[in-house]
C-alpha cells in the first residue's frame, strides 16, 4: 500500500491563511541571511570588497574612524573572528570581543540582555557567532542594531557564501564583479560531507543557484537527508563522490562537525573510503576543478594534506577573500543611513 | 441566587436540536425555562440581558488547557487562565496535569478545584496517568476520579511502554475514565524543535518526524483493539498529522471508541508560519506541512474530529524571547479559538455554525462525559455564551486576560465577538 492510499484526498479548494512576510531584517545594515541580498546588492559588495582591498590603508582607515563594532562570539573561531576584526579595524573602527567563556554569558545572561548591554555600551553594530540556528534574528529584533550573522548554529554563514563566491568568480569568471542570474550558468559546485550540520552549505545553496550555478550535495544519508533537495531550486544530490567530481568545476569539502553530531556515531574509515578527497581521486575525476574548504580543515580526514596544499587548492585564497568581503559588509552595516535611522 | 433572563437572542443548541429565536431563563445556576423570543418577561429580582441580533449558545468547552497551577503561577494561574477562558466564550476547561508538582494525586486535584483558586469558569482537572508522569507506575484512578478528575493522561510525557499503556487503558476503563494521549514517540524527537522536512533543513533545526506522532497513535489503537472492551475510550490529543488522522479514521470505521481533537493552529498554520524563528509559532506537536494542515481541515469537515481544543499553553514573555531551540513549546489559545473557528471553519470553509459550536461545546462535553454541559436544555448548567456572529475584530495579544502573550495570532482578524459569558448563572465576562 502506498502512503497516498492512506491519506484522504482533498475534496475542495482550501484557501488557508497566508504566511505573513517576515519583518526582518529590521535594520537595513544587517546581514542575517544571503537571502537578504538582491543580486545588485551582492554586486555592490563584491565591487566594494575589491575597492577596499586595494585602497591606501591610511585613507581606508578613515571610513569608519572610531565607530564601535562588537564581536559577540558564542563559539570558537579563528578565521571568521579574526577576519571580521581585521576588516573592521582596517576601516578605522574600534572593536571589542565578547566571548561566552569570559563574560557574563557564563553567569546565565541571555542573548537579549547581552545585546542590550552592548548597545548601551555604545556598540553600533554587532557581529554574532552563535551555536543556535536563528540567534542573529533574535539579537537583531531586540537590539534593532545592524547585526552581521557570522554563523548561527546549523543555519547560515552569509559572509562565507560571499567570500566563496568571490573566490569562485576570480577563477571561473575572472574580472566579473557585477553578477546576474546567469553569471554562473554552466558551473557545477559540489559540496561534500556533513551537509546536514553545515551553515556553509546552506548559505551557498541559497546564493549560488541564484547566479545560475548548479549545487550538487554529496555525502552519506546520515549527513545528507534526501529532503535537502526540497530546500530550494538548483539543488541536487549525488551520493557517489567520483560521479559528482566528474561534473564539477568547483568542489567544496566540509569538515565533520563533531560538536553537532548529537550522539550520532560515524565510521571514519568507511567515511574516508567514500568521501575523502585524495590526489588520486582528484586527478582521475576533476583534474581542473577548484578545491575549496571553509576551514578548519582536518588533514587526513575529509581531504589529504597533498590536496590541501596542492595546486588546485584555493583554501588560503578563501581566507584572504574573507577580509575583503567582511570590510565591505561592515562598511555597509555602518553606512550613515542605517545607524541614524535609530529605530527601536 | 438571582435569576437571569436572556431575551430575544438566536439560540443555537446543537445537542437539543434548537436553532431559532428564544428567551432563556437561568436560575440557581441552571437553565429553568426556554420560550419563543419575546414570551418571557423579567420579574422582580430578575436581571435581563438583551440579546437582540446576537447568537446564544451553550458555553464553550476546551478539553485541553494548561493553567500552570500548582507551581508555575508566573506563567498563568487558574484565576487568570479561566479569565481568558471566559473572555473567549468558554465556560469549562479541562486542565492538563503537567503542573509542578504533577497532578497525580487526589490532593492536588482537590487543591485545583478549591474556591480559593478563584476560577471564573468551571475547571475539570485531568490527572496524570502515572506517578509523576514518568510512565512507570499507574496512579489510583478511582481516587482521582472521586476527587474530580475527568480523564487521565501523561500529556507532554507520552506513555511509551506498551505494558504501561495497556495497564492504563484497562484501569481507566474499569473506573470509567478516558485515556488521553499526547502521541509523540519521544525517542524520535530528541533535540528537535519543529516539524521534520525541507523547512527544518533550510532553517538548520532538528525536526520531529510525522511518524513520531502517527506511530504512537497506531500503537495505541492496536492496544485498544486488543483489549476488546467497548467501554475503553482512547482520546488522541492535538492531532497534527495526516497519518494520525488516517489512523483515527480507520479506528472509527472499525467501531472503536477512539476520538480526537484538533487545535486551531494545526488547522490554520503550517511550518512556514515559523518564518525566521518566531518562537510564538513553536509548540508540540509542531506546525506541520500544508498537506497535514489540509488533512486537519478535512477531518473537521468530515466529522472525524470530535472537538476543537486549544492546547492553551501560556509562557512568560522572557521564556519565549530566547533562541528558537531553547524556547519552551506552546501558545495561548483560549481567547482566539471562537474568532478563528468562525472566521475560517464557518465563513471560509462553510462549516455550518451549529457544527462549529458543537465542536466547541456539545461534542467535547460528550467526549469527557461532562453531565449537564454542552447544551442549554432545561435542567442543564446555566453555561452560556452570547456573541455577535457578524462582527469582525482584530485580536491584540497585549489586551489579553491571560498572563501570557505568546500567540501567533496577534493582529489577526477574528470573526464573532463575545458579548457575555455566563458560567453557572453568573456573568463571568461582559465585553465593554
Amino acid at each position: 500500500m502506498t502512503a497516498a492510499a492512506t491519506v484522504t484526498p482533498v475534496r475542495r479548494q482550501l484557501h488557508p491563511p497566508p504566511v505573513a512576510a517576515s519583518p526582518s531584517p529590521y535594520n537595513e545594515g544587517s546581514l542575517l541571511s544571503v537571502q537578504d541580498l538582491t543580486l545588485d546588492a551582492v554586486s555592490h559588495l563584491l565591487a566594494r570588497a575589491s575597492a577596499l582591498e586595494t585602497m591606501d590603508p591610511l585613507v581606508r582607515d578613515r571610513i569608519l574612524l572610531k565607530r564601535r563594532v562588537a564581536l559577540l562570539f558564542y563559539e570558537s573561531s579563528t578565521r571568521t573572528r579574526t577576519s571580521f576584526e581585521l576588516a573592521a579595524k582596517s576601516l578605522g573602527a574600534d572593536t571589542t570581543l565578547i566571548s561566552n567563556l569570559s563574560s557574563s554569558i557564563e553567569k546565565g545572561e541571555t542573548l537579549k540582555d547581552t545585546g542590550l548591554t552592548l548597545r548601551a555600551l555604545g556598540a553600533e553594530a554587532i557581529i554574532l557567532r552563535h551555536n543556535s540556528s536563528g540567534a542573529a534574528w533574535l539579537l537583531e529584533e531586540v537590539t534593532r542594531l545592524p547585526v552581521l550573522n557570522a554563523g548561527d548554529g546549523m543555519h547560515e554563514h552569509p559572509t562565507q557564501a560571499l567570500l566563496d563566491l568571490r573566490t569562485i568568480l576570480a577563477h571561473v569568471r575572472p574580472g566579473v564583479e557585477a553578477v546576474a542570474q546567469d553569471t554562473l550558468a554552466g558551473v557545477t559546485v559540489t559540496i561534500v560531507g556533513d551537509i546536514l550540520h553545515s551553515r556553509v552549505a546552506r548559505s551557498n545553496m541559497l546564493l549560488l543557484p541564484r547566479l545560475g550555478a548548479r549545487v550538487v550535495f554529496c555525502g552519506p544519508p546520515q549527513f545528507l537527508p534526501e529532503l535537502a533537495t526540497g530546500a530550494g531550486p538548483g539543488i541536487s544530490i549525488e551520493r557517489d563522490f567520483d560521479t559528482a567530481l566528474q561534473q564539477s568545476q568547483v568542489v567544496m569539502m566540509l569538515r565533520i562537525q563533531a560538536e553537532r553530531l548529537a550522539g550520532q556515531q560515524i565510521d571514519l574509515e568507511q567515511y574516508k573510503a567514500s568521501y575523502q578527497l585524495t590526489g588520486q581521486r582528484l586527478a582521475a575525476h576533476a583534474p581542473s576543478a577548484l578545491v575549496m574548504h571553509p576551514g578548519p580543515i582536518i588533514r587526513g580526514l575529509e581531504l589529504t594534506a597533498g590536496v590541501a596544499d596542492g595546486s588546485q587548492s584555493v583554501i588560503l585564497e578563501q581566507v584572504t577573500n574573507g577580509v575583503a568581503i567582511r570590510m565591505a559588509v561592515v562598511e555597509r552595516a555602518l553606512a550613515e543611513a542605517h545607524t541614524k535611522a535609530g529605530r527601536s | 441566587m438571582t435569576a437571569l433572563l436572556i431575551r430575544n437572542g438566536h439560540l443555537i443548541d446543537p445537542a437539543a436540536g434548537v436553532d431559532g429565536p428564544r428567551d432563556i431563563l437561568l436560575k440557581d445556576g441552571r437553565v429553568v425555562e426556554i420560550s419563543a423570543a419575546g414570551k418571557l418577561k423579567p420579574t422582580n429580582g430578575t436581571e435581563s440581558l438583551d440579546a437582540t441580533g446576537l447568537t446564544v449558545a451553550p458555553g464553550l468547552i476546551d478539553i485541553h488547557v494548561h493553567l500552570r497551577e500548582p507551581g508555575q503561577g508566573y506563567k498563568e494561574t487558574i484565576a487568570t487562565g479561566t479569565a481568558a477562558a471566559a473572555a473567549g466564550g468558554f465556560t469549562a476547561v479541562a486542565a492538563m496535569p503537567n503542573t509542578s508538582p504533577v497532578n497525580d494525586s487526589a490532593e492536588i486535584t482537590r487543591w485545583m478545584l478549591a474556591p480559593e483558586r478563584g476560577a471564573h469558569v468551571r475547571v475539570y482537572p485531568i490527572a496524570a496517568a502515572t506517578r509523576g508522569s514518568k510512565g512507570e507506575s499507574i496512579n489510583d484512578f478511582a481516587a482521582l476520579k472521586s476527587a474530580g478528575a475527568v480523564a487521565v493522561t501523561d500529556d507532554g510525557h507520552p506513555i511509551l511502554k506498551d505494558s504501561i499503556m495497556r495497564e492504563t487503558l484497562v484501569a481507566a476503563t474499569r473506573v470509567g475514565l478516558s485515556v488521553i494521549q499526547h502521541a509523540e514517540d519521544t525517542r524520535m524527537t530528541q533535540g528537535a524543535s519543529m516539524n521534520a522536512g525541507p523547512t527544518a533543513f533550510k532553517l538548520g533545526l532538528r525536526g520531529m518526524p510525522p511518524e513520531a506522532e502517527s506511530s504512537l497513535v497506531e500503537r495505541d489503537i492496536r492496544l485498544v483493539t486488543e483489549l476488546r472492551d467497548a467501554r475503553t475510550h482512547l482520546h488522541v490529543a492535538h492531532t497534527s498529522t495526516a497519518a494520525a488522522m488516517a489512523a483515527v479514521r480507520q479506528a472509527r470505521r472499525n467501531g472503536l471508541r477512539v476520538t480526537c481533537e484538533v487545535a486551531p493552529h494545526h488547522f490554520l498554520l503550517t511550518e512556514e508560519h515559523i518564518g525566521f524563528y518566531n518562537t510564538n509559532a513553536k509548540m508540540n506537536p509542531p506546525l506541520r506541512s500544508a498537506a497535514d494542515r489540509d488533512a486537519m481541515i478535512e477531518g473537521i469537515l468530515d466529522g472525524i474530529v470530535d472537538a476543537i481544543a486549544t492546547d492553551h499553553a501560556p509562557h512568560a514573555t522572557h521564556e519565549k524571547e530566547v533562541e528558537f531551540e531553547n524556547a519552551p513549546n506552546g501558545i495561548t489559545g483560549l481567547e482566539t479559538a471562537l474568532g478563528l473557528c468562525l472566521r475560517w471553519l464557518h465563513k471560509e470553509w462553510k462549516l455550518p455554525l451549529g457544527r462549529v459550536l458543537s465542536l466547541l461545546s456539545a461534542q467535547p462535553a460528550a467526549l469527557l462525559g461532562l453531565k449537564g454541559r454542552g447544551t442549554l436544555a432545561v435542567g442543564s448548567f446555566a453555561d452560556v455564551v452570547v456573541f455577535d456572529p457578524k462582527v469582525e475584530w482584530i485580536y491584540r495579544a497585549k489586551e489579553t486576560h491571560s498572563k501570557a502573550h505568546n500567540t501567533p495570532f496577534d493582529g489577526w482578524t477574528m470573526q464573532g465577538k463575545v458579548r457575555w459569558t455566563i458560567s453557572e448563572g453568573r456573568v463571568a465576562y461582559a465585553s465593554a
